[in-house]
């Protein structure tokens, strides 16, 4: 019994001294693949250091950060006036690193003549206004838009950067999961969606987008994501107090290396660049 | 001796009983937390909280309801004399637009400046709306008016018709599409089932021959246990598409889909079930039927399927009770749109897809959480007067035998 309870302490011991100095990372799931990436590479290259990412939401992980149960928070919004008056009484400081872009693609069925669309265009869809193709330049097909469920980050950039803030009609379709909507674009004839460029497949189609009332065009690619020119991309960002910066400095440092970037392409997301 | 044999049956005795008050207990204290959390909606206020609504005080417009707000705000209400103020046009100023029209400094130190130029901007627009925090919002000015706060009322809740969580400024909490759209899903799997799953439960215990009874029933055992989340990814991948091509919609993701999908889900724990309870009735009572006189299938009607009420019931129940609970399966199917149902070939959205899918970023707490909690007691509601209601249905079968 005693050397059973013995053992027990030690163990217990042991694990918290392992993961004492662990840097913890939390919230957004839309960055959860990239984070993890990031940490099993990095948990690779140095062998005493370990990273521990999980997702939840960006809500969930700034207050986390507000709570202190989290080193960085990674969102895939920018951090709320109300959140971030929440830490500044607390007399926390919180500093904003932009780590990646993520790029919307707009996606109709693959045999929809429609090719470019303006931001007006898409907000009178999205929002029910325009409920017919023929309304765009295209087929006399009813419009069936969908959406991300509302707990999404990508539901919640798209109706702030392309419907400015006004509210998804009440009737949109809501999927759970940006797959879903691959799924239901690819086999239904008039339907429009939007998905991460990650996500970009064969069987659905994007269109050009127009920020400017239709006197440009941009093609949905990396390339115009990575010059800026295409409009609908959002920054992934890490928040964390700038106390801590000390302890992360390596990690973050690791971010911005070669083999770090490298990493950001291959997971789908748009690379800032290394520093 | 014998009085240890005693003591140990005394001690199982006394487990078995404070395990059964546990569960119990257990269970009661999860439906007061439901209900608790629930019940606190009430008291939310109606504009997401921490927010209110300002005027300009020239403004004779002294109250907005709910779908007011939230029209205003997507530019469907234009002009002020549609809620009943002057022939103006509405100008929508949201907060985050005060950082666009004057930089951080120009804020001062810890945005000190803040409600000043907030009081300038509402005093030079008569027909300004202003959704802002209150702790930066200009208080007891001159010029300014705010539209009192009102909480979440009753009929806001159990009347309203849009169910719109996240809309700002004011979210919309209405729940009869949600309570519409569950309703209809279930009934029509159940309508679908019912008969199925019986004829099927039948056939297997009176009809078949031994190697079909032997071959069939661990295969529909079998579909028992496959996880709803690969019935709805078979769903969205199969009969989705099959159901827009053969019904000619401009969409495959509609109630019906999920009825069928809730029904395909249903029938093997309808079918083990009843099977089961037919196969209970004693040869004797069988036997003596035939010996009457009776043809089997007069049997089968008039004795079997009576005899064995109790275990058909069970089985509605369960089955009644998977189809309406039902969450992963539906979600991937029947499109999730908020609306009121009006055909059953529409997209509706259903209370425990709902829940699975807005619990996730609901603020702990906030009025979306509550609101949320209080679904979840419309549901258990529902399923709670279902049971009851079949069960006191099969006792009041008049218990034909012996």
């Amino acid at each position: 019994m005693k050397v059973i309870q013995t053992v027990l302490i030690l163990f217990t011991l042991l694990s918290c001294a392992f993961t004492t100095n662990a840097q913890r990372i939390k919230g957004s799931d839309t960055v959860l693949p990239l984070s993890q990436k990031w940490a099993e590479s990095y948990m690779n290259s140095t062998s005493t250091k370990k990273v521990t990412v999980t997702g939840g939401g960006s809500g969930v992980g700034i207050s986390a950060l507000h709570s202190g149960s989290t080193d960085i928070a990674q969102a895939s919004r920018s951090i709320k006036f109300v959140e971030k008056q929440k830490l500044s009484k607390e007399g926390i400081a919180v500093k904003e690193l932009v780590v990646a872009y993520d790029a919307l693609a707009i996606v109709i069925h693959p045999s929809n003549k429609v090719n470019k669309l303006t931001r007006e265009q898409l907000e009178g869809i999205f929002t029910g206004k325009i409920k017919n193709w023929k309304e765009v330049g295209g087929a006399d097909m009813k419009i069936v838009p969908y959406s991300r469920e509302t707990s999404s980050g990508t539901y919640e950039f798209f109706r702030i950067n392309v419907l400015k803030h006004k509210n998804y009609m009440s009737g949109i379709m809501s999927m759970p999961a940006t797959g879903a909507i691959v799924q239901s674009i690819s086999q239904t004839k008039g339907a429009i969606g939007y998905i991460g460029f990650a996500y970009l497949n064969k069987k659905v189609k994007a269109v050009h987008v127009s920020y400017d009332s239709g006197k440009n065009y941009i093609a949905p690619s990396v390339k115009n994501a990575e010059n800026k020119t295409y409009p609908i991309v959002r920054p992934l960002l890490y928040y964390y107090e700038t106390k801590s910066e000390a302890k992360l400095e390596a990690f973050i440092k690791y971010i911005f290396s070669p083999a770090g970037q490298k990493i950001v392409s291959e997971v789908g997301f748009i690379a800032v660049g290394p520093k | 001796m014998k009085s240890s044999k005693r003591i140990i049956e005394k001690i199982i005795e006394g487990g078995l009983k404070l395990s059964g008050a546990t569960t119990s207990i257990i269970i009661l204290l999860i439906i007061i937390f439901l209900f608790k959390e629930g019940s606190g909606l009430f008291q939310s206020p109606s504009v997401e909280n921490g927010y209110a609504l300002y005027l300009n005080s020239k403004n004779t417009v002294n109250d907005l309801d709910v779908s007011e707000i939230k029209h205003i705000f997507d530019a469907d209400i234009t002009n002020w004399n549609e809620v009943g103020g002057a022939d103006q046009e509405i100008s929508v100023f949201r907060f985050d637009d005060i950082f666009e029209i004057y930089s951080d400094e120009e804020l001062g130190e810890h945005y000190s400046l803040l409600p000043e130029k907030i009081k300038e901007i509402i005093n030079e627009n008569p027909n300004i709306i202003a959704y802002l925090p209150k702790a930066f919002a200009p208080s007891n000015v001159e010029g300014v008016k705010v539209l009192p706060d009102k909480t979440i009322s009753f009929s806001d809740f159990f009347g309203g018709k849009e169910w719109m969580p996240t809309a700002t400024p004011s979210p919309m909490f209405g729940v009869i599409p949600l309570i519409l759209g569950t309703l209809l899903v279930s009934f029509v799997a159940i309508l679908i089932a019912l008969p199925l799953g019986l004829g099927v439960a039948i056939y297997l215990s009176e009809l078949a021959g031994e190697t079909t009874r032997k071959f069939m029933k661990p295969t529909i055992e079998l579909l028992a246990g496959i996880p709803s989340v690969v019935y709805g990814f078979f769903g969205l991948v199969v009969l989705v598409p099959i159901v827009q091509e053969t019904l000619n919609l401009s969409v495959g993701e509609t109630a019906f889909t999920g009825s069928l999908l809730l029904a395909i889900m249903a029938l093997p724990t309808i079918i083990t079930i009843a099977e089961d309870a037919l196969r209970n009735t004693p040869t004797a009572m069988r036997e003596a039927s035939l010996a009457l006189g009776a043809t089997h299938w007069q049997t089968i009607y008039k004795v079997v399927i009576p005899y064995s009420a109790s275990g058909i019931s069970a089985a509605v129940v369960l089955g009644v009770g998977r189809a309406i609970g039902e969450t992963m399966a539906v979600l991937m199917v029947t499109g999730n749109a908020a609306v009121m149902p009006h055909t059953l070939f529409e997209p509706i959205r259903t209370i425990p897809a709902s829940i699975a899918a807005e619990l996730g970023e609901a603020p702990a707490g906030g009025a979306h959480y509550q609101s949320l909690f209080l679904l979840g007691c419309i549901l258990f509601l529902i399923t709670m007067v279902i049971s009851v209601t079949a069960e006191s249905l099969s006792k009041n079968q008049p218990n034909k035998g012996v």
